[in-house]
């Protein structure tokens, strides 16, 4: 298993690398949205798989980071993309921290309403606040990053690159974070959070942080998806978009990183695909959900384990 | 002021009968319906293509619930109970079927916003102290009167609804005593679902029916469940009637941010008591 990994890992680096330089427009971009959507899934994966927190409400994070890029590089007065990625990252450090100071004093099906309802309230001061939001019309003309060089993030291949980057190095910090003893404190506290405390864990602590770190992540999702689009509306911080969230980590398989970022590959390529041939995207995907939590519940990351097994 | 009362009582019972059923499935089956909100949303679409075939809104009413009722006792029969899932999973399914009944309504009834007509009795308005009212919102508070007492007339005062307090309490031993409470429990999401769907109906003349009603609805009866405590009728009651106040003086005060009035109420709830105000702790 491990030598498999150590093949398959700069094998798909190769690919990730290689391929976009011979893809057609249309196809780069949907490989561009699989990787941002592929950060925001495995961070969810940290809180839900980890840490079994199963959160409705982390279209919060990503939408936080989307709104500051709209709201901050529309009005002109920054243009460079450090200060503007640090500002909404901070927006982001901060709405994590007191979502997730209230929302770790519950588990389980609290939790999963409490996150719902912060995400909505954002959602609802988003549509609301039209002076800053532009509620329900959203705020357009948000232009690619300005790094300071004469890199022209306009080109769709460069953007690809640009996103590529923040794919590997979120990547490789959440599984860092995963191989951590923190995050097996956080699994420990997954299978029984009593115990852990027992043993002297802090563990609401630990979940605040996972809970921020998890966030952060999001947030940076939504940085590049504001960036992706040119466009950010009240839909980056909707119910939809976090139960997409779950629905990919459920059907690439919690708990194993690699899984999430499967899942958001496939219902993205699905998504895509679907939206060709008809409008029923959320019949389809809505029965593909309920089919895998009633019979696949490790999604296709479980699966494959299971026939590596053997 | 009193007319203001009376709009908050008013909707503050359309909250009822949708927090009801939703608060009667988590005490039961632990399992909170997220598909509740598209159950009203199917209550309206179906209530509202029955009145218009047959020209009947008390029809349309009682046909939309009793559909949408059929739809939410074949989903925990077949769906819910099928396979041996924890309460988590479960919960996941129900929002599934979000999904499912979102898409479903938009292709059987377009994505354009509908409306209702009242039921010509109950049209117009009359004179309350010197302020006139819409007969109809008085008619939803006596509507929803009724069934908050025939609810608890059949939770307090019948066999079945013994049974129904028995399994909230301890499920377990229920089934211990060779009650079938799996049969009850199918009856108890049908009823909720009937309520839910009924709600849309009879809503409908005020609120309409919409694509995304299903998740403002939802939101709204998870905050009224939780509020009141989940599992109990008095404390949905309690919530709804909260509720409805707070929105409607909330959409008074603060036309913009009424909404976030009550998801802090939620939230504060949620961390101070979790149970809610009139649940069990568990």
């Amino acid at each position: 298993m491990n030598r498999g990994k150590s093949i398959a890992i700069p094998l798909i680096l190769l690919v990730l690398i290689i391929v976009p330089l011979f893809l057609p427009t249309y196809s780069l971009n949907l490989l561009t949205l699989i990787l941002i959507f592929g950060i925001f899934a495995a961070s969810l994966d940290l809180l839900v798989g980890y840490t079994g927190l199963y959160s409705l409400g982390h279209a919060a994070f990503w939408g936080t980071g989307a709104y500051l890029i709209g709201i901050l590089s529309t009005r002109g007065l920054i243009t460079n993309f450090l200060p503007l990625f640090l500002l909404a990252i901070l927006a982001v450090a901060i709405v994590a921290t007191i979502f997730g100071a209230l929302a770790t004093k519950v588990t389980g099906i609290y939790f999963l309403m409490i996150t719902f309802c912060f995400n909505q309230v954002l959602f609802v001061i988003a549509w609301k606040w039209r002076a800053v939001t532009r509620g329900d019309d959203g705020i357009p003309g948000i232009v690619r990053p300005d790094l300071g060089i004469s890199l022209n993030l306009g080109d769709e291949l460069n953007f690809y690159y640009f996103c590529l980057l923040f794919f590997l190095a979120s990547a490789w910090t959440m599984v860092r974070i995963t191989e951590s003893p923190f995050c097996k404190a956080l699994v420990g506290i997954r299978d029984s959070e009593s115990r852990m405390q027992t043993l002297g864990f802090p563990t609401r602590m630990f979940k605040l942080l996972c809970f921020v770190v998890s966030g952060l992540f999001a947030g940076v999702a939504g940085i590049l998806s504001a960036y992706y689009n040119g466009f950010v509306s009240p839909l980056d911080l909707s119910l939809v978009l976090s139960g997409e969230g779950l629905i990919m980590n459920i059907i690439g398989g919690v708990g194993t990183l690699w899984g999430p970022i499967v899942g958001a590959a496939v219902i993205t390529l699905l998504k895509h695909l679907v939206s060709g041939y008809t409008v029923h995207w959320p019949l389809i995907v809505g029965g593909i959900f309920i089919l895998v939590v009633m019979f696949a519940r490790g999604g296709i990351a479980g699966a494959l384990k299971e026939r590596w097994k053997r | 002021m009193l007319i203001q009362i009376l709009n908050g009582l008013s909707f503050g019972f359309l909250l009822f009968l949708l927090g009801s059923g939703l608060s009667l499935m988590f005490g039961l089956m632990g399992i909170v319906n997220l598909s509740h909100g598209s159950y009203f949303m199917l209550g309206a679409y179906f209530g509202l293509s029955v009145s218009k075939w047959t020209g009947s809104f008390w029809l349309g009413a009682a046909l939309g619930g009793v559909i949408t009722g059929v739809v939410g006792g074949l989903t925990e029969r077949f769906l819910l109970r099928y396979v041996h899932l924890r309460h988590l999973d479960q919960v996941l399914l129900t929002f599934g079927f979000v999904y499912i009944f979102m898409d479903l309504s938009k292709w059987f009834w377009g994505g354009d916003p509908l409306s209702l007509s009242k039921p010509a009795l109950l049209n117009g308005s009359i004179d309350i102290f010197g302020d006139s009212f819409p007969v109809y919102r008085l008619a939803i508070i006596i509507i929803g009167f009724l069934i908050a007492v025939l609810l608890w007339l059949f939770q307090e005062k019948t066999l079945i609804g013994a049974i129904v307090r028995a399994g909230v309490d301890d499920r377990q031993m229920v089934t211990g005593l060779g009650i079938n409470i799996n049969l009850i429990s199918t009856g108890v999401f049908a009823l909720g679902a009937f309520m839910a769907g009924f709600g849309g109906v009879v809503g409908g003349p005020i609120l309409g029916a919409y694509q995304g009603m299903d998740l403002e609805v939802l939101i709204l009866a998870l905050v009224v469940v939780v509020v009141g405590g989940l599992g109990s009728l008095k404390g949905a009651l309690l919530g709804s009637l909260l509720i409805g106040m707070l929105d409607n003086f909330g959409k008074a005060l603060f036309p913009d941010f009424a909404m976030v009035t009550i998801f802090l109420a939620m939230a504060v709830i949620l961390l101070l008591k979790p149970s809610g105000l009139l649940g069990k702790p568990s």
